[in-house]
């Protein structure tokens, strides 16, 4: 556990990652810093705004042909830039994890979801195989999947959205990472399975005391899950507050993010819409 | 007056599956509807079968006084035009958007095409430097409105509106939502808009029916949705998620 700063599990100083193309280099991380400790930060944008590149980079998932350069890129006192891939992948999956958006898409499709867990907790860790099959099993029924021996032996286009980003969690909290990246966990849901996986999401982050990044469009959701939201645009951190002083927001982004979406019971025809300013990406 | 779309006892059933189960509704000429649920509820397959797109196992589907048949004629598509979920999906990649605008009209034998065209790019705010553009070079948003200008085009009495915003961020959203009541105030237009959202719901219809397992759950006004004042424990499931997450200490 970290001894040096009090409670610190990464710091982010100026991180940058740049694309190579056709036409040049595209920034889409443009200097951005934050720290985190044991709680939840929301990292809010729209398409484009750097927030999922972001939060790759720190999981060390960027693709090859991209850039990344900071001051500072360290997890618990690791240094993530100049750590080799051994050492990144065993990182991944062990102490930091990450959440993806669509179970559809990012669970192995010819493979059992018991099976999947498995292999993440036995790269992780030496334990024979019927411990690790008790021990996913264990962590399904943590998820509140109500009958975990079934589940176990699913694939997974064989069950729901929401029983899949469950098995998604159990999975990437099997090994007990201490900080958890959440790339947008329930925009593929329902509304109402969305609550539920939000709490699960949430008890098991506080029961653990891991860290939380969690990484989404819907600013809303962020600020009624989140302790402290920090909104990205343009690759750059706009603005940097505390959840709930959300409504006391400075930037004209935040506020034009937090208007333009319709409300119930709050009628505004036509509805107010965003009138960007270059200023703000400069 | 008579109902732009009058349905009644609808039942759709893929394979063996019943995915719509006896539903009826009427939406009044003039008027903005809304059809809300989560995945599954069959909201999109009611629309589908309305634009004949899915198979119709009984019921009748009647619109602007007229009962559908099995098959959609031309002059039904000219009444009836339908706005996709996914902008990315349902405009033709290698297609400009000039091509895209002509292929209904040449479908319906327009002389006036140039003028169309050009009208319905100003309509939905894309001037006529986006008419020689591919998809690929638009932004979702621009997209979509490409979408709407194809539908308009026509100039049809309804439009089947389905997600329309919900693959958009969310200031483009506001952006195609204030584009849509424009569109529905000038042309006096009937919409039959199908979401997960009921904010955008509540926002955009008079009227709206939610949805669950193919069934119709509850019929409300957009009024009655806001003051809370529903019956049915789905309907306030659905509203209590809609306000964002509550942790339970």
């Amino acid at each position: 556990m970290s001894t040096q700063s009090k409670g610190t599990l990464l710091d982010v100083d100026d991180l940058r990652v740049t694309f190579p193309t056709r036409t040049g280099l595209i920034e889409a991380v443009r200097g951005v810093s934050f720290s985190l400790g044991r709680e939840r930060l929301g990292i809010v944008g729209e398409s484009g705004s750097g927030k999922s590149q972001t939060g790759r980079a720190i999981m060390g998932l960027t693709p090859p042909q991209a850039r990344i350069s900071a001051n500072k890129l360290a997890f618990d006192g690791i240094d993530l830039l100049a750590a080799s891939p051994r050492e990144r992948r065993a990182l991944r999956g062990k102490r930091i994890a990450m959440i993806l958006q669509d179970p559809k898409y990012s669970l192995d499709p010819v493979m059992s979801i018991g099976r999947q867990i498995v292999e993440t907790l036995r790269t992780h860790e030496k334990v024979g195989k019927a411990e690790a099959r008790d021990r996913a099993l264990a962590m399904l029924e943590a998820v509140q999947i109500r009958d975990p021996a079934r589940v176990f032996d699913l694939h997974p286009h064989e069950v729901s959205g929401g029983m899949g980003q469950r098995a998604m969690i159990a999975m990437m909290l099997i090994a007990g990472p201490e900080m958890m990246i959440a790339d947008e966990p329930t925009s593929a849901l329902d509304v109402t399975v969305q609550l539920d996986v939000l709490g699960i999401l949430d008890r098991l982050v506080s029961e653990r005391g891991m860290g939380l990044i969690f990484i989404s469009h819907d600013l809303r959701l962020v600020s009624s899950f989140c302790d402290r939201v920090i909104v990205m645009y343009a690759g750059k951190v706009v603005e940097q507050l505390k959840a709930s002083e959300l409504g006391r927001a400075q930037h004209p982004y935040t506020r034009g993010l937090l208007n333009c979406m319709p409300r119930i019971g709050f009628e505004r025809h036509p509805l107010p819409v965003l009138d960007r300013k270059p200023e703000w990406a400069a | 007056m008579t109902a732009a779309i009058a349905i009644d006892g609808l039942e759709v059933i893929f394979d063996r599956f019943r995915a719509l189960k006896g539903v009826s509704l009427e939406v009044r000429s003039g008027e903005s509807f809304g059809l809300v649920g989560e995945s599954g509820s069959g909201k999109s397959t009611l629309l589908r079968a309305i634009a004949g797109l899915a198979p119709v196992a009984s019921g009748s589907i009647t619109v602007n006084g007229k009962k559908l048949g099995p098959r959609r004629d031309k002059a039904f598509y000219r009444e009836v035009q339908m706005v996709f979920q996914d902008p990315y999906g349902s405009l033709h990649p290698r297609q400009t958007v000039d091509r895209l605008l002509q292929e209904p009209l040449a479908i319906h034998g327009f002389a006036d095409g140039e003028k169309r065209i050009q009208r319905a790019l100003d309509e939905v705010g894309l001037g006529s430097g986006f008419r020689f553009r591919y998809s690929h070079q638009l932004s979702g948003g621009q997209r979509q409105r490409v979408a709407i200008a194809r539908a308009l085009i026509l100039e049809p009495s309804i439009l089947l509106l389905d997600e329309p915003t919900s693959a958009l961020d969310a200031s483009v959203q506001a952006e195609v939502l204030n584009l849509l009541e424009e569109v529905r105030r000038r042309r006096k237009l009937t919409f039959l808009m199908v979401s997960h959202d009921l904010a955008i719901v509540t926002h955009m219809c008079e009227r709206l029916m939610v949805m669950q397992g193919g069934e119709a759950v509850e019929n409300l006004t957009a009024a009655q949705l806001v003051a809370h004042r529903v019956t049915e424990d789905y309907t306030r499931n659905l509203l209590r998620a809609s306000e964002g997450f509550v942790r339970t200490a």
